[in-house]
């Protein structure tokens, strides 16, 4: 299965500092191509550790990474994925075309075939016509969708995205959420996607990662086998349901429950934790 | 169309009657009360003597200038590359920015009588050291915060497209270190003016503002010395204001140009 | 996530850990001292031994003298059978430092006010910022003279020409501190603003309760540059006043001996730029003392 997987982690370990927090602990992963997998965990369980991990944006501190089939540095160098952080990270100097152009400047596409490919995205995430605006003048939901516009611009085969819709209101989250589903369809990549919202866990993914803090583990991994195409009568049917209060069960398990006594997140560092 | 005529009168007509009635003030203050007018000639007077001896005034004020603009463009380049340079080296930037803060502090326009010893008093270039040296600080730091502000997501979504750091510097840190670099030439116009007109106070060539003003004073010529004081300030607005156009220019994009006024 | 809090969140430091990051800053400090001093040194000595010319500039014992015969001309007298060097100068730093205090303090109050005024008044703001900022380029230095002219017949005589001086060093005070208490004073978070109204706490509540300690990072910001400025304005103004008892009279004084004795001037330029440190340093103990902010975050 690893042969033909997108993303796969095998024993990855991450620790910060000298001996510090253990972020990750010995995580196995196979992420299949078309996939849409979300992982999800209370604060500080890892989970926006492990997706940097397959971005090569943070180093594990052991273990495999093969992004596909190469090495996750490799594939970063091969700009292989595309990401979408919580904050939408437009740059105010450029207009939404400019920024959704960015990638593509730096691969060095000529500028016709950018024009073409931005006008593309644009529509693809609804928002012809502000082509020319700047970031600034755009509702939260829309400069999000500028970012997931830039994410896909140069066709990636993989797509990271680290609660991309957290900062949203409910209502903007559950539209962003269909419309994700149907680009993602539409562009047959595969998506890891990290929240801390059950059912958008649920509604979003083909497979829930569960994962449990200190050390960051994988709990359990449900399979959600809601049909697909999904849509807002999805949310209302049995199955959702009990999809949705087992991936709780499964959280609970996993040492949520220790939230009401657990430091926060700037205490983190605990140095009796040291393995 | 009209509106917008209003808007830009109830923004600018308060200035304006301000300096209407400063000017008239005045005028009545120095008529009025027999003010000397060595302390402060009427502003009639000091135009009449503008116009009369322009010649000599705006030949001094240019001179004066010209030192100023040359060590204002050589101490911010030089303030800009060594920010740009260190700014990537962790170890180098801890090392050097208390020294550059440091540096802020010192008067450094008590130097000013050391590079006249070192590049000659009657010359130019002694006075451009000064100014440069007087841009080069705040320049320095500026630069170097708005390299280092970047937030940390921009830079990971460029090694997300696995950029080189030069890519990342031109397209990331360069633009979001603008506001901070313009703050700093603002800066800069006003200490390379300063740095000028006090680097020629303590010995400078026959034809020099700061020579001259301390000329006229001497031999009690206070409408010229005055309109001196006057050219020079309009020269050190016209500065300050061509940087504050240029910011406008390479960053209408900026939340501090597009208008967002603190009400 | 464990990310941003590694990123952001320091952990607790232990006193070993302290006690080494301290040592690792002073090692640091010492560091960049001896390289300057490696650097003048050296290219002092390449200077000479290459006899290199920069426009008029040449490396010689007059124009970059030892550092060591800097410090070490301190000790000697300043004159034959005269006080120490260091003497002369200490009383004179001491003269200049009383001028840029009361400058700075007259200064850093006239600012605040100005700048509370604006703040309140937008009126006020348009009618009279553009002036306030047109000020800064006044040279002062040449107004200096007439300042002191018009200041002192009207000082009591334990004021005369020192008075006058710290009239001059208020004047290039003023200004960074008016500028960032309006910035600062306009600068509250409108949801803390709309708290202060739900309970409809009057203007001068709101000012003192919420907008004064909202601006404090602003207006320290602003007295951090003020006060090296005070310093300044103390030294720019005793030259064209002919005040001979601080560092600004001992600057003119020594000027005119520099192409015999320069480590004089050198000397008391090192002195200067101890006493402009020295008040930005007062003003960062005040911060540490009075303001109590997250620590700010720089990638």
């Amino acid at each position: 299965m690893s042969e033909q997987a997108v993303v796969s982690l095998r024993n990855v370990t991450k620790s910060f500092g000298a001996g510090g927090v253990t972020a990750l602990q010995s995580i196995d992963l196979d992420v299949r191509p078309g996939e849409f997998v979300s992982l999800i965990g209370p604060s500080g369980c890892g989970k926006s550790t492990l997706l940097r991990v397959v971005g090569d944006l943070v180093e594990p501190s052991s273990g495999e990474v093969i992004v596909n089939g190469k090495s996750a540095r490799q594939a970063r160098r091969d700009r292989d994925y595309g990401i979408v952080f919580q904050d939408a990270v437009l740059y105010d100097w450029r207009t939404v075309e400019k920024n959704i152009a960015l990638p593509l400047e730096l691969l060095g596409w000529d500028k016709g075939r950018q024009t073409e490919r931005v006008r593309e995205l644009l529509e693809l995430v609804e928002l012809q016509g502000f082509g020319s605006h700047r970031p600034w003048q755009l509702s939260g939901g829309m400069q999000q969708r500028v970012s997931i516009a830039r994410a896909l611009s140069f066709a990636p085969a993989l797509l990271l995205m680290d609660e991309p819709f957290g900062a949203l209101d409910e209502m903007t989250r559950e539209r962003l959420n269909s419309e994700l589903l149907r680009i993602w369809q539409a562009s047959g990549s595969t998506v890891i996607f990290v929240t801390h919202s059950i059912s958008e866990a649920v509604f979003l993914s083909t497979r829930t990662v569960v994962m449990s803090r200190r050390p960051g583990r994988i709990a359990a991994i449900v399979d959600v086998d809601l049909a697909q195409p999904r849509n807002a009568d999805t949310r209302e049917e049995p199955r959702f349901f009990e999809l949705v209060t087992e991936v709780r069960d499964r959280l609970r398990e996993g040492g949520l429950d220790e939230e009401s006594t657990a430091p926060g997140e700037g205490e983190l560092v605990v140095s009796e934790e040291t393995p | 169309m009209r509106s917008r005529l209003r808007r830009a009168a109830r923004e600018w007509l308060p200035a304006a009657l301000v300096f209407v009635a400063g000017i008239a003030i005045w005028e009545g203050a120095v008529r009025g009360f027999g003010i000397e007018n060595f302390l402060l000639p009427a502003p009639w007077d000091i135009i009449g003597t503008l116009v009369d001896d322009w010649g000599e005034l705006s030949s001094a004020a240019f001179f004066t200038f010209r030192e100023a603009l040359a060590g204002f463009v050589i101490g911010c380049s030089a303030g800009f590359l060594v920010a740009a340079a260190i700014a990537r080296f962790r170890l180098l930037r801890t090392a050097i920015m208390p020294y550059a803060i440091a540096a802020g502090a010192i008067p450094i326009i008590a130097f000013a009588p050391i590079t006249n010893n070192w590049f000659g008093v009657t010359g130019m270039s002694s006075k451009i050291a000064i100014a440069a040296i007087l841009c080069f600080f705040p320049m320095l730091v500026n630069t170097m915060k708005g390299l280092t502000s970047v937030p940390a997501s921009s830079i990971e979504l460029m090694r997300s497209y696995a950029a080189s750091e030069l890519t990342i510097f031109r397209r990331v840190r360069v633009p979001t270190s603008l506001p901070y670099v313009f703050a700093g030439l603002k800066v800069g116009t006003v200490l390379a003016m300063i740095g000028a007109i006090v680097g020629d106070y303590f010995g400078g060539s026959p034809g020099a503002l700061g020579v001259e003003i301390r000329r006229w004073v001497g031999i009690f010529a206070f409408d010229q010395a005055w309109a001196g004081i006057v050219l020079a300030s309009a020269l050190g607005i016209v500065f300050y204001g061509s940087v504050a156009v240029a910011e406008r220019l390479a960053m209408g994009w900026h939340p501090s140009v597009r208008g967002a006024r603190p009400e | 996530m464990a990310y941003a809090a590694s990123a952001t969140a320091r952990p607790p430091l232990l006193d070993r850990e302290r006690t080494r990051n301290a040592a690792a800053s002073v090692g640091l400090f010492l560091a960049v001292l001896i390289a300057l001093w490696a650097l003048w040194e050296g290219f002092k000595a390449f200077g000479e031994s290459t006899g290199l010319r920069l426009g008029q500039f040449e490396a010689n014992d007059r124009t970059m003298p030892h550092i060591h015969d800097i410090v070490s001309t301190l000790f000697e007298p300043s004159r034959r059978n005269g006080p120490l060097l260091i003497d002369v100068l200490w009383d004179a730093a001491l003269f200049t430092a009383k001028e840029a205090a009361v400058g700075f303090t007259l200064g850093a109050l006239i600012g605040f006010v100005l700048g509370a005024l604006l703040a309140h008044f937008v009126l006020l703001q348009r009618g009279f910022l553009p002036y306030i900022v047109a000020s800064q380029t006044i040279p002062i230095l040449a107004v200096a003279p007439m300042v002191v002219v018009w200041v002192n017949p009207r000082l009591p005589p334990g004021l005369k020409d020192w008075g006058a001086v710290a009239v001059i060093s208020a004047y290039l005070t003023f200004f960074p501190v008016a500028i960032n208490t309006l910035r600062g004073l306009t600068s509250v978070d409108p949801r803390a603003l709309e708290l202060m109204r739900s309970y409809a706490a009057g203007s001068w509540k709101v000012l003192w309760k919420l907008r004064v300690p909202a601006a404090l990072p602003f207006i320290f910001a602003a007295l951090k540059i003020a006060a090296p400025a005070s310093v300044v304005g103390a030294i720019i103004g005793e030259l064209p006043a002919s005040i001979q008892n601080g560092l600004g009279g001992a600057i003119l004084n020594f000027n005119q001996y520099y192409v015999t004795a320069p480590t004089r001037l050198w000397a008391t330029n090192l002195i200067a730029a101890l006493l402009g440190i020295s008040f930005f340093l007062v003003v960062l103990l005040a911060e540490r003392l009075a303001v109590r902010r997250a620590p700010e975050h720089v990638a």
